[in-house]
């Protein structure tokens, strides 16, 4: 059993957890990720691994509530314990000889790219951040993304916070005045990091995106987590979970994101229902 | 004057669930010999001098010992014998091709049927499970610590060994649930998990701790375990990584790596109603491939639902590696073969008009050619080919590929010294099992590429045999 020893809203439907798992918090590095159990009978998802106190033993994870097992998790409180809690899985994001990144985040997205970007301003890079969101009501990790970054944008589809518009509006025009990058970190839904892809191809600066499909055992399997790049299969538990921008199937990888989609849509509202018979 | 021996020339048959009705249900397809029908196969048995049925086991069972066992009457004695030369056999009994090990070899197969040694063991391991409160066991422990990498066939059988020799024995597992392939992989209607359980908890008896979610060369190395007081490894992590074909369409939804279906359902127990996994089940399904695993992969689909289920192999029904029970269990369930057939592509649904069709996406059927059986390859089995323009499709909803895993390169990746072959697999002295790495050993699907249950446990055995080996001066 693995003990939960914080717990933080970020917002109303992202929440952050330190997990007590002296091994794993020895050993994870920016960009790999876990796999938790709620309890016994559960799914097993995976969570990127969000930072790490390696001398307290603490995994900190930052989770949407978007389905059934999410909803599970947030029902845990500080000293409530969940059943596994395995990693740390996939290999590290890659951070050697980058001088000037650019580390683009997309809502939820933020939490795996915020350990990025710390670990390129620890190994002495210039970071550029780029972080978007739906609205101003689901800003996360504003504070911590400032205080690492040698400059900041923070853009809203509805304008209603910082610019207005998604995360390729800043990049382009960063890109568009002749700033250089060695290399643009991606992370976000899908469809966010296809245009900032396409965006970075247009001025021809590499981009590593960060896959995050559906998986099961995240050892490499069950190829659940399979995927095309350059047109080749991938797994993006022991391949990934990072990957040249440009080589990967974003529409392929759409789809087989929403696989069971149904099926979680009627467990998240099964599951929602029992709380709220428990709560009354 | 001894009893003559039992002549009848077939086996005593085995008592099976109705094929209409397994077909739908979980529960284990063989339920088992009752005592009068396990005396009366023991008496097949010639009780012969030169045992060519022990030489045909992996493990080395005295099989005409605990026979006669059987014959008598005596169950426990017979449980006894079989536990001196293996620690599964309530498993062994159930999955074991004995058609192609002991069995190949008996005496009575001459002229009949050989002895149904494997029900026998089935048998006796499930009337001492049923009878007894597990024996507490005294094993005088003897400090020496060793690390057991993987649950499965080959570590469990490696562990045994070395804690009935006194050995402070931790197994390593990277799942949750214990046990490896006979846990996430041989369904419940073959082996089911509470005789798994039972089996592993014999061995927690005897001393051997286990420890879940524990990814070695992740979570912690090889190196580290070494250095961190364990005197010697043994890797058992079987062969995981999934093959696909490399044909177009593989991508689409509903295509399954028989690893991803059988876990799905059985380790993480999709099969069961309100499960908290997702699987497709009923329409259509196709399974590629012709060994044990393209069965249990088919006959799980059966069950879950499915309308019809198809096996696609591109040999023929003599070429096909299953072992000879699955298959004639797959055909009376109902189950289609469709041999000398081999896809060459998945087809989707495409809606241009309607790019938010949910069905955009989902597989719709199997592209295939026609096969027929050329010269022999290597290996003796006759090398299909494709027939030209013998293309046809076969309307599918998930398609689940059984063609084969090659081994997990993390361990390799994160072990220094480990020697592998060109497939991956890790290179080990076939007398002892020792790696290129001193102190490390290593067998089962991680050393030969997928195999059977047995030639694992077999290999567990012969390692744990050779660590103590190399141990015990310094106990």
């Amino acid at each position: 059993m693995f003990q939960i020893v914080n717990k933080k809203m970020l917002n109303n439907t992202v929440c952050e957890m330190d997990v007590l798992a002296p091994m794993v918090a020895k050993k994870a590095r920016a960009g790999q990720f876990i796999i938790l159990r709620v309890d016994e009978g559960g799914e097993r998802i995976p969570l990127t691994v969000a930072g790490c106190d390696e001398n307290e033993g603490l995994v900190k994870i930052i989770f949407q509530i978007v389905g059934s097992t999410t909803e599970k998790l947030n029902q845990k409180n500080v000293g409530d314990s969940i059943s596994d809690f395995v990693g740390p899985l996939g290999n590290p994001t890659e951070i050697e000889n980058v001088k000037n990144a650019c580390v683009v985040g997309g809502g939820v997205g933020c939490a795996i790219a915020m350990p990025v970007a710390r670990a390129l301003k620890n190994s002495g890079a210039n970071v550029t951040s780029v972080i978007g969101f739906r609205s101003k009501d689901i800003v996360i990790l504003e504070d911590e993304f400032k205080e690492i970054s040698n400059n900041f944008y923070l853009t809203t589809d509805d304008g209603t916070y910082g610019e207005q518009g998604n995360v390729c509006v800043p990049l382009e025009r960063l890109l568009a005045s002749g700033t250089k990058f060695d290399k643009i970190y991606a992370i976000g839904p899908l469809i966010m990091m296809k245009f900032v892809v396409a965006t970075a191809k247009k001025y021809n600066i590499p981009c590593i995106v960060s896959m995050n499909p559906i998986m099961i055992d995240g050892t490499g399997m069950c190829g659940c987590c399979r995927l095309s790049v350059n047109g080749k299969m991938k797994f993006a538990c022991v391949d990934g979970p990072d990957f040249d921008g440009y080589g990967v199937d974003f529409d392929e990888a759409m789809w087989r994101n929403n696989m069971y989609k149904e099926f979680e849509a009627k467990k998240r509202e099964e599951t929602c229902n029992l709380f709220k018979k428990e709560v009354r | 004057m001894p009893e003559l021996p039992n002549l009848q020339n077939t086996k005593t048959p085995m008592p099976v669930q109705d094929p209409s009705v397994r077909a739908h249900n979980f529960n284990e397809v063989a339920t088992g010999y009752t005592e009068e029908m396990a005396i009366n196969e023991a008496k097949r048995c010639l009780n012969c001098k030169h045992m060519p049925c022990v030489g045909g086991c992996p493990v080395k069972v005295y099989i005409p010992e605990f026979i006669a066992k059987v014959r008598a009457g005596d169950f426990d004695g017979a449980y006894e014998v079989i536990q001196k030369s293996s620690r599964l056999p309530a498993i062994c009994g159930r999955v074991c091709p004995q058609e192609t090990q002991c069995e190949s070899k008996c005496v009575r197969g001459i002229k009949g049927e050989p002895v149904a040694i494997g029900r026998l063991e089935r048998f006796v391991a499930d009337y001492h499970n049923k009878k007894t409160n597990q024996v507490v066991n005294d094993i005088q422990k003897n400090g020496i610590k060793v690390a057991i990498v993987g649950s499965g066939p080959s570590g469990l059988a490696c562990a045994g060994e070395l804690a009935q020799k006194g050995y402070e024995v931790t197994v390593f597992e990277a799942l949750h649930k214990l046990g490896g392939v006979l846990a996430y992989g041989i369904p419940e209607f073959r082996l089911p998990k509470k005789i798994l359980d039972l089996e592993i908890s014999n061995l927690k008896n005897m001393g051997v701790k286990f420890e879940t979610n524990v990814v070695i060369g992740r979570t912690i190395t090889v190196d580290e375990l070494l250095g961190g007081g364990y005197g010697a490894v043994f890797i058992g992590t079987g062969a995981g990584l999934p093959r696909f074909m490399g044909i177009d369409g593989e991508g689409l939804n509903g295509v399954y790596s028989a690893n991803e279906f059988l876990t799905r359902s059985n380790l993480m127990q999709a099969y069961e109603n309100n499960s908290e996994t997702p699987i497709m089940k009923g329409g259509n399904v196709a399974v590629v491939g012709g060994g044990n695993v393209a069965m249990d992969a088919a006959r799980t689909a059966l069950r879950l639902g499915a309308n019809k289920v198809y096996i696609i192999y591109r040999r023929s029904m003599d070429e096909m590696p299953a072992r000879k029970e699955e298959i004639e269990h797959a055909i009376e369930e109902g189950i289609e073969f469709k041999i000398l057939t081999n896809p060459i592509e998945v087809l989707g649904h495409k809606n241009e008009n309607d790019k938010k069709d949910p069905k955009n996406g989902f597989v719709r059927a199997i592209r295939c050619i026609k096969m027929e059986l050329g010269e022999p390859d290597e290996n003796g089995r006759r090398r299909p080919v494709e027939i030209p323009n013998s293309e046809f499709d076969i309307d599918v909803d998930v398609v689940i590929m059984a063609i084969g895993t090659s081994p997990n390169p993390l361990i390799k990746n994160t072990t220094g010294g480990l020697d592998v072959n060109k497939y991956g697999c890790i290179v080990v002295d076939e007398q002892t099992f020792k790696t290129s790495k001193d102190y490390v050993y290593a067998g089962g699907d991680a050393v030969t590429g997928a195999a059977t249950v047995i030639s694992a446990m077999g290999a567990g055995k012969t390692a744990g045999n050779a660590i103590d080996e190399l141990l015990k001066n310094n106990k």
